[in-house]
């Protein structure tokens, strides 16, 4: 088992990640960045649509482009940074402070850092239905794979099951690719995404049926088709169904945060629904509640791209503040107001409530002496 | 829920609403090139409109959550921000491109590409076709595959034309 260490290790090669290596890097850390995937980027290389935004977070920009920029970044720093691809943090003992990870399927190894920076992104949620075991069922981050990293299309035509921004995005995309989208359902009776995902969509003809859910798959050894059904206030089944013919059936039913790492460094956690699921307590460094962990993007809640890239740049900057370098903290500041922008809006609302909820001005006990 | 709010809820413009309202029609019939139309009623995160528009007609946000408005007597009608919008909610219509026909730029990203002179259905905003349309120009303002179609159809329905579908 190899032994490696580092000043400051980020979990997680995606735009929080990147940013945090960057921000921490520019300022003389010595930074090591572990990414499960063959390439750096996470959710972004398969992002071919423009990104939302700000001009500061490359709104307008296509998803992969922003991607090459990140990466563009980390070069300029290039002495400090050191990068491994399909490695897995698989691990953190407290007791000596020692990750361990994966490298490819037989490599095992320690990892000593001083500071970590856990951006680990997001895992996908599905929800159980009958047949959701035959071939044709998918995530929309496989089909989004599929598609947009290896070129292959998932299938003919797609029922996709959820309005949020990933539905309609990955609905839009398989268009692109030539596949037909029969349908999206949407269980609440408002789509979830923005709107104008939506209505970008709807003027190419796919119907967005709200108050409606997938009921089952049908087929004999492959997905020929779904049945789904409309739901009422309560989202019981009013029993009015439909079946639909398709060859995919796409689900894109919500994100839940990546934490384990956090959870087994003992730092404090919390459930909060408008976040997505169990994150860790921060404070306004984005450090938790074990002095030794920062956490940036998706990992803390899920949001956007944009809100994980300054997130990410935050914990970079206060990661390498803390090892006692010389940092501009001036930028922290700068990196707020960012922040406080992105989520001034109806949508950022739900973040910062949840936020809120795990939002620390101060630590009562902390564990360093 | 009303149907038009169940309908506005999937993604369909039913009424005029900050952010998507229609230009004032006596400066928008004498307008050569025309005048941009925002169709981005909900306050989001996003304002490359603003930050692209060259002669400052989508006046600058004060919160980047703002929804577009647009000074129109600035507006020229160049579709910049037709290429650049990453929702695909701006377009221009010239209303003075002929007697009968309006001049439509309207951002597209499909496959396949049509060429100067094709003939185009024109769909609503539930893709409904409308009529067919002639393509008179093609353009890649940014170099950046979003393309902006002009595509001439008929005049009288400047608000229904939304997008086009080329071939089959
Ligand atoms: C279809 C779709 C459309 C989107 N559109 C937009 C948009 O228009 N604008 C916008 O701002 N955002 C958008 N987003 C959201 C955006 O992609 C995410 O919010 C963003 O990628 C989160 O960044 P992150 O770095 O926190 O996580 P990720 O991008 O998920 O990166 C996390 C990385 O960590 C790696 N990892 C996880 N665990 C480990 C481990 N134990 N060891 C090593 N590596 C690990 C993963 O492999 C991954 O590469 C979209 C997302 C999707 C799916």
């Amino acid at each position: 088992m190899t032994d490696i260490s580092t000043d400051i290790l980020v979990v997680g090669g995606g735009p929080a990640g990147l940013s945090a290596a960057s921000e921490a890097a520019s300022y003389g850390a010595r930074v090591l960045i572990v990414e499960s995937d063959l390439q750096l980027g996470g959710q972004l290389v398969k992002q071919t649509h423009k990104f939302f935004g700000s001009r500061d977070e490359y709104a307008g920009t296509r998803g992969y482009k922003i991607a090459d920029i990140l990466l563009s970044e980390i070069k300029e720093n290039e002495q400090n940074v050191k990068v491994m691809i399909n490695t897995t943090v698989t691990g953190y003992y407290s007791e000596d402070r020692t990750f361990t990870a994966m490298s490819g399927e037989e490599s095992y190894m320690c990892i000593r850092a001083q500071r970590a920076i856990v951006a680990a992104g997001a895992s996908e949620r599905l929800i159980p239905f009958p047949n959701n075991d035959l071939p044709g069922v998918y995530g929309a981050g496989a089909v989004q794979t599929l598609m947009n990293v290896y070129g292959v299309v998932p299938g003919k035509r797609v029922l996709m099951v959820g309005a949020g921004n990933i539905g309609l995005i990955v609905s839009y995309q398989l268009m692109q690719a030539g596949v037909e989208v029969a349908a999206v359902v949407e269980a609440m009776p408002k789509i979830g995404g923005y709107w104008v995902h939506a209505a970008k969509i709807r003027r190419l003809g796919v119907p967005i049926l709200l108050r409606h859910s997938i009921k089952e798959a049908v087929g004999e050894r492959v997905v020929e088709g779904a049945v789904i059904m409309e739901l009422d206030d309560k989202f019981a089944p009013t029993g009015q169904e439909l079946r639909m013919d398709c060859d995919v059936i796409c689900m894109a039913v919500g994100l839940s945060p990546t934490t384990e790492i956090l959870s087994q460094a003992g730092c404090r956690m919390k459930y909060v629904p408008e976040l997505c699921g169990l994150v860790a307590e921060r404070d306004r460094a984005m450090r938790t509640s074990n002095p030794d962990f920062w956490s940036a993007g998706d990992a803390t809640g899920i949001e956007e791209a944009s809100a994980a890239m300054v997130e990410g740049r935050i914990a970079g900057l206060c990661a390498a503040d803390s090892l006692g370098l010389p940092v501009k903290m001036t930028k922290l500041d700068e990196y707020w107001t960012r922040l406080d922008h992105l989520r001034a809006g109806e949508v950022g609302s739900k973040i910062r409530a949840g936020i809120d909820k795990v939002y620390r001005d101060k630590w009562e006990v902390r564990l360093d002496g | 829920m009303d149907e038009n709010e169940s309908i506005f809820n999937s993604g369909v413009l039913t009424d005029e609403l900050p952010g998507a309202i229609r230009p004032p029609q006596d400066l928008w019939e004498g307008k050569k090139s025309g005048l941009v139309v925002v169709e981005c009623p909900q306050r989001i995160p996003c304002n490359p409109c603003a930050t692209s528009c060259p002669t400052g007609a989508i006046c600058a946000f004060s919160d980047i959550n703002d929804t577009p408005r647009i000074d129109y007597k600035k507006c020229t009608g160049c579709a910049i921000c037709v290429a650049v919008c990453p929702g695909l909610a701006c377009f221009v219509v010239d209303l003075t491109f002929n007697e009968d026909y309006a001049l439509y730029k309207i951002p597209y990203e499909m496959l396949p590409l049509p060429s100067k002179g094709d003939t185009v259905t024109c769909l609503g905003r539930t893709g409904e076709a409308l009529a067919s349309g002639i393509v008179e120009t093609v353009v890649e303002p940014k170099h950046d595959r979003t393309y902006v179609i002009h595509v001439s159809a008929p005049k009288k329905l400047a608000n229904d034309i939304r997008a086009i579908k080329v071939g089959g």
